[in-house]
């Protein structure tokens, strides 16, 4: 009753419970959906075929499951309410500008010179997740399900039960978070020209 | 004319939705004369190559180079 070269399940799993607890910031929920994904693969394994890498397939699976437990999700909770720490964002958001709503000389962003280079570093990658984990809840739920689900904006706002206004809003939120976490824990000071 | 502030969401959500005509020109005016916004476009360009690539990394989805 195995799945087909199946030569690390622990690892693969311990892959799955990563990608659906950083989506979902719920660990027993993630757990569930991981062993309903497994689940679902391996009743549904004739289909396999060897079509893709079994590891990109059990993904697919995983991502709908994911998308599912969002769906449900958001019948219990209110995915555009403003926890502190979003507010807390957000006005961290507005200290970057000057009155005249300019960048201030220090916040103004700066220059990550050829930031794809870091794609290839182990290290950047624990950055990345430690920043993405910072986020607020329900504004990571967004950005991850747009971003790593890959939905389109429409979709997420349907599925989530939002205006297409407030999408925007939070995405921007999620964006700026992130990219003041990195430039603040990866790419440095760097030069600050305007 | 845009501020920075205006241009931040403008930069977010051209990545979400088709950005009109005239939000389109006043953009590229604000960003030829800006530096902090075009490093601040450059940013969010990044930011969605590095969530592809990140979801392609943990879902096995690329050949293992490394």
């Amino acid at each position: 009753m195995s799945l087909p070269d199946t030569d690390d399940l622990p690892g693969l799993r311990r892959d799955m419970l990563r990608f659906a607890s950083l989506q979902l910031r719920d660990d027993q929920l993630a757990e569930d959906v991981v062993q309903e994904a497994m689940m679902a693969a391996l009743d549904a394994r004739q289909d396999f075929a060897g079509r893709s890498a079994l590891k990109t397939w059990v993904f697919s699976i995983l991502r709908n499951k994911i998308v599912d437990a969002m769906r449900q999700r958001t019948r219990s909770i209110n995915v555009s309410a403003l926890a502190p720490e979003e507010e807390a964002l957000d006005q961290t958001f507005e200290t970057l500008f000057k009155a005249n709503a300019h960048w201030t000389p220090e916040a103004r962003p700066s220059d990550w010179g050829d930031p794809e280079a870091a794609l290839h570093q182990e290290q950047f990658w624990a950055v990345f997740e430690a920043c993405l984990k910072h986020l607020p809840d329900n504004t990571a739920r967004v950005f991850m399900m747009r971003e790593f689900l890959e939905f389109d904006t429409d979709e997420v706002c349907k599925e989530l039960r939002i205006s297409i206004s407030n999408c925007h809003v939070i995405l921007h939120r999620a964006r700026n978070g992130l990219r003041r976490c990195l430039e603040g824990t990866w790419f440095g000071e760097g030069e600050k020209t305007c | 004319m845009l501020s920075c502030k205006d241009v931040t969401h403008l930069l977010s959500e051209r990545q979400d939705r088709k950005l009109t005509l005239s939000e389109r020109l006043s953009l590229e005016m604000h960003l030829a004369m800006c530096q902090g916004c075009s490093n601040f476009k450059k940013q969010m360009g990044f930011l969605r190559t590095a969530c592809r690539r990140y979801t392609e990394r943990v879902s096995g989805d690329e050949a293992r180079k490394e």
